[in-house]
C-alpha cells in the first residue's frame, strides 16, 4: 500500500484549529519520538511491504467490496455496495490499525503495549497482534464495560493479555482511555500505547488515519474494477471516535469539491439528540479538549465531560476525531445521526435482506443509507462502510428485543 | 517580581524550601475544605487550589477520588472561585489554581482568567497544556495578571525545558517521577534534572508528585526551592487524620541547613 501524502495535519498536528497535543509534559518526548518514527516509516518500502503482507495473509485483506443487489432493489435508488470490513480477522476494521501500530512498536524496540477498549473490539484486536508478535499487552476497560462484555474480556485473556478494570469516573471508554494515558505517563520509557481511534494527541489522529486509509484506497481500486470508476457518489460510515469513517473518507476527502463524493459520517443519536442521552459530538457538542486533542466534544458549560450514550458500545465516546471536526466545519463531509431504535431496525433489516449481521456501529451507517439511497439516481453509486460484524452484539440485541433464548 | 516568586525568596531567607500544599477545592465538602485549607495555608508559603475535573488524566487515584467527591457535591467553577475568594480574605500567601485546560476553554480563557484574578488568585497551573500548544492563551493569562506555571518532567529534553521555561512565570513545577500524582515512599535522584533546568531559567523550581512526608520533602529540598504536597494530605483527610500534622513534617523536611 502507498499511503497518500495528505495535506493535513500541519507540522503541529493541526487540522485547521483541531488536534494538537494537550497532554502532560512527561509524554511530549514520547510523542515526538513516535511522530519521528512514523514520518520515516510511512514511506518506507520495507515497512509498507511488511504491513501489506500481514494485512493480506493475517487479516485477510483486501476485504471485498460487495454489490448488495437486494439492498439496491429494496431501496430503489443508488447502486449499493458494502465494504466488508466485517470479514477481517477479529471481525472489524480495528485490525488494520493494530497490526500497523504493533509493527511500529516492534521497530521501536518496545516490548510492552497498552490500550484502552470500550466494548472490547479494539482490546481484542490489540491482544491478537500482541500474541502474534510476542508482546506483553495490558488492556484498560471500564468496570461497566467489563460487566457488559464478559465474552470479550475472556477473549483478551485467552489471547494472553491482561485486562485491567477501571473503576474511576463513569467506568466506561473515556475513563479507560484516561487510565491508559496514566499508565503511559508512568511507563513511557518501555511502553507503546496502541490507541484505537483517530483521537488522542498528535501524531495519533494522523497515524491511525494513515493506517486505516487502506479501506478507502481499496474502495477506489475495487470500484474501478466493478464500475469503471474510482470515485463513488457517496460513502456512508458510522462515527464514534471516527477511525473506520476516516479510513473510508480520507483518500477522497481532499479531492477538489466537484470530484469529491458525498461523505456522510453517522453519529449515534442514542435515545434522541433532545434526550441528553446520545453520542453525537458534532451534531450536539461544542469544541473542547479531551484525551490530548481539540475537537467536538460533549461537555457542559463548565467543561466537565458528559457521558455519551449509544446502544452501540463502539460509538459510546464523548468526542470525535480532529480530522472529522475539521471536515464538518469545512463542509468536506456532512454528519448525520441515527437513534438506537433506527440502528436496531437496520440491524434486523440487513440480516434479512443480505444475510449479513452487521455490528451495531455499522448498523447506524446502514440506517442512514436507507434514507439516502432512495433519493439517489439508479446510475449513482453508494458505498456503506460495513466496519464490523454483529456476532458480538447478538446477545445484547436479543435482550433489547425482549427475546428469550429457547 | 511576582508575589509567587517573592514567596520563594522569603522562604529561603527563613531557611526553608517553600512549602506548597495542594487540596482539591470543595473536598471533602466546601466547609471542611475551607477549614483545612486555611490551617494548612497558615503554615505554608503558597497554596494550590485544585479545580475538580471529570477527566483528570495527570492524577493518581487519591486526587481522582477527591475530585469525584467534590463534583458529586456540586462544586463547579463558580464555587471554586468563591472558595478562592474566601481563602484570599483569610490568607496572605499567594494562591495558585491548578486546573485542566477544558474548564478554561469552556468559559473562554478571557472570562476564566478575569474571574480567577478577580477572586484573588496569583497564578494558574495547567498540567495538560504544553505551553507552546497555545501561546495566545498563556499571554491572556499573563494579561489578566496571573503567573503561568507549567510542568517539566524527568523525560523533558533540554529543548523542551527551554520552551516551557520561556512561557513560565512565578516558578517552574518539576515532576519528580514519570507518572501521575500520588504519594511515594522515595524519590529518584533529581540532581541532574535540576541542573539542566537551572541552566535554562533563573526562576525558582518546586518539586511535586510523590512527596509523602519528611524524608521525601528533604530529598526534594536538597535540590529545589519548593516542595509541593497534595495526595498525601488528601489521604490524611480521607483517613480521618489531621493533614496539618503531615504538613509540619514536610515543613521540617524542607528546612535547608
Amino acid at each position: 500500500m502507498h499511503i497518500p501524502d495528505y495535506p493535513m495535519p500541519d507540522a503541529r498536528g493541526r487540522f485547521g484549529p483541531y488536534g494538537g497535543r494537550y497532554v502532560p509534559e512527561t509524554l511530549i518526548p514520547a510523542l515526538e519520538e513516535l511522530e519521528h518514527a512514523w514520518n520515516g516509516l510511512r514511506g518506507d518500502p520495507d515497512f509498507l511491504a511488511e504491513f501489506d503482507a500481514y494485512l493480506r495473509d493475517y487479516a485477510g485483506r483486501p476485504s471485498p467490496l460487495y454489490f448488495a443487489e437486494n439492498l439496491t432493489r429494496a431501496w430503489g435508488g443508488a447502486r449499493v455496495y458494502l465494504k466488508r470490513e466485517d470479514l477481517n480477522h477479529t471481525g472489524a476494521h480495528k485490525i488494520n490499525n493494530t497490526l500497523g501500530q504493533a509493527l511500529i512498536a516492534r521497530r521501536m524496540g518496545k516490548k510492552r503495549v497498552i490500550a484502552e477498549t470500550g466494548a472490547g473490539q479494539h482490546g481484542v484486536s490489540v491482544a491478537t497482534v500482541a500474541a502474534l508478535f510476542g508482546l506483553e499487552a495490558v488492556i484498560y476497560m471500564g468496570a461497566e464495560d467489563v460487566r457488559r462484555q464478559a465474552l470479550n474480556v475472556f477473549r483478551m485473556e485467552l489471547l494472553g493479555a491482561e485486562v485491567r478494570t477501571v473503576t474511576s469516573g463513569t467506568q466506561t471508554l473515556k475513563d479507560a482511555t484516561n487510565e491508559a494515558i496514566r499508565d503511559w505517563v508512568t511507563n513511557v520509557e518501555n511502553t507503546f500505547y496502541i490507541l484505537g481511534s483517530v483521537v488522542g494527541p498528535h501524531p495519533y489522529p494522523r497515524l491511525v488515519r494513515d493506517l486505516q486509509s487502506v479501506i478507502g484506497l481499496e474502495i477506489a481500486r475495487q470500484l474501478e474494477e466493478a464500475e469503471g470508476r474510482r470515485v463513488p457518489d457517496a460513502i456512508v460510515a458510522a462515527v464514534g471516535g471516527g477511525s473506520n469513517a476516516i479510513g473510508a473518507f480520507a483518500p477522497f476527502a481532499y479531492l477538489p469539491a466537484d470530484r469529491r463524493p458525498r461523505l456522510v459520517g453517522v453519529e449515534a443519536a442514542g435515545e434522541g439528540l433532545g434526550s441528553g442521552r446520545h453520542a453525537a459530538s458534532i451534531g450536539a457538542g461544542r469544541r473542547g479538549v479531551l484525551h490530548g486533542s481539540y475537537m467536538y466534544l460533549l461537555h457542559d458549560e463548565d467543561g466537565q465531560i458528559q457521558p455519551a450514550h449509544s446502544v452501540s458500545a463502539g460509538l459510546d465516546y464523548p468526542g470525535v476525531g480532529p480530522e472529522h471536526s475539521h471536515y464538518a466545519d469545512a463542509g468536506i463531509a456532512e454528519y448525520a445521526s441515527v437513534t438506537d431504535e433506527e440502528a436496531l431496525e437496520a440491524f434486523r433489516f440487513l440480516s434479512r435482506a443480505e444475510g449479513i449481521i452487521p455490528a451495531l456501529e455499522s448498523a447506524h451507517a446502514v440506517a442512514y443509507a436507507a434514507r439516502l439511497a432512495p433519493r439517489m439516481a439508479p446510475d449513482e453509486v453508494l458505498v456503506i462502510n460495513l466496519s464490523g460484524r454483529g456476532d458480538k452484539d447478538v446477545n445484547e440485541v436479543m435482550r433489547l428485543l425482549g427475546k428469550e433464548s429457547r | 517580581m511576582s508575589r509567587i516568586t517573592d514567596s520563594f525568596s522569603q522562604a529561603r531567607t527563613e531557611g526553608r524550601a517553600a512549602v506548597v500544599p495542594y487540596l482539591t477545592a470543595g473536598y471533602p465538602d466546601p466547609e471542611r475544605y475551607l477549614d483545612y485549607a486555611t490551617r494548612l495555608g497558615q503554615r505554608a508559603d503558597l497554596l494550590e487550589i485544585g479545580l475538580p475535573y471529570s477527566d483528570p488524566l495527570g492524577d493518581g487515584p487519591t486526587i481522582q477520588h477527591a475530585g469525584e467527591v467534590a463534583l458529586r457535591a456540586g462544586v463547579r467553577t463558580h464555587q471554586v472561585f468563591e472558595l478562592a475568594r474566601e481563602l484570599r480574605a483569610r490568607l496572605g500567601i499567594p494562591l495558585l489554581l491548578m486546573t485542566y485546560l477544558n474548564p478554561v476553554l469552556a468559559w473562554g480563557p478571557e472570562r476564566f482568567f478575569a474571574a480567577a484574578a478577580e477572586a484573588g488568585l496569583d497564578g494558574i497551573i495547567l498540567p495538560d497544556l504544553p505551553p507552546d500548544e497555545d501561546p495566545k492563551l498563556v499571554a491572556e493569562a499573563r494579561a489578566a495578571g496571573l503567573d503561568t506555571v507549567f510542568l517539566l518532567a524527568p523525560t523533558s529534553t533540554d529543548e523542551r525545558i527551554a520552551t516551557v521555561a520561556r512561557h513560565t512565570s512565578g516558578f517552574v513545577y518539576t515532576v519528580s517521577v514519570t507518572g501521575v500524582t500520588g504519594a511515594r515512599s522515595e524519590l529518584p535522584d533529581l540532581g541532574p534534572l535540576l541542573r539542566r533546568i537551572r541552566k535554562a531559567t533563573p526562576l525558582p523550581v518546586a518539586i511535586g508528585f510523590g512527596i509523602s512526608g519528611r524524608e521525601t520533602a528533604r530529598a526534594a529540598a536538597r535540590v529545589a526551592d519548593g516542595v509541593v504536597v497534595g495526595s498525601a494530605l488528601i489521604r490524611a483527610i480521607e483517613e480521618g487524620r489531621d493533614p496539618l500534622t503531615l504538613l509540619e513534617e514536610v515543613r521540617e523536611g524542607a528546612r535547608v541547613e
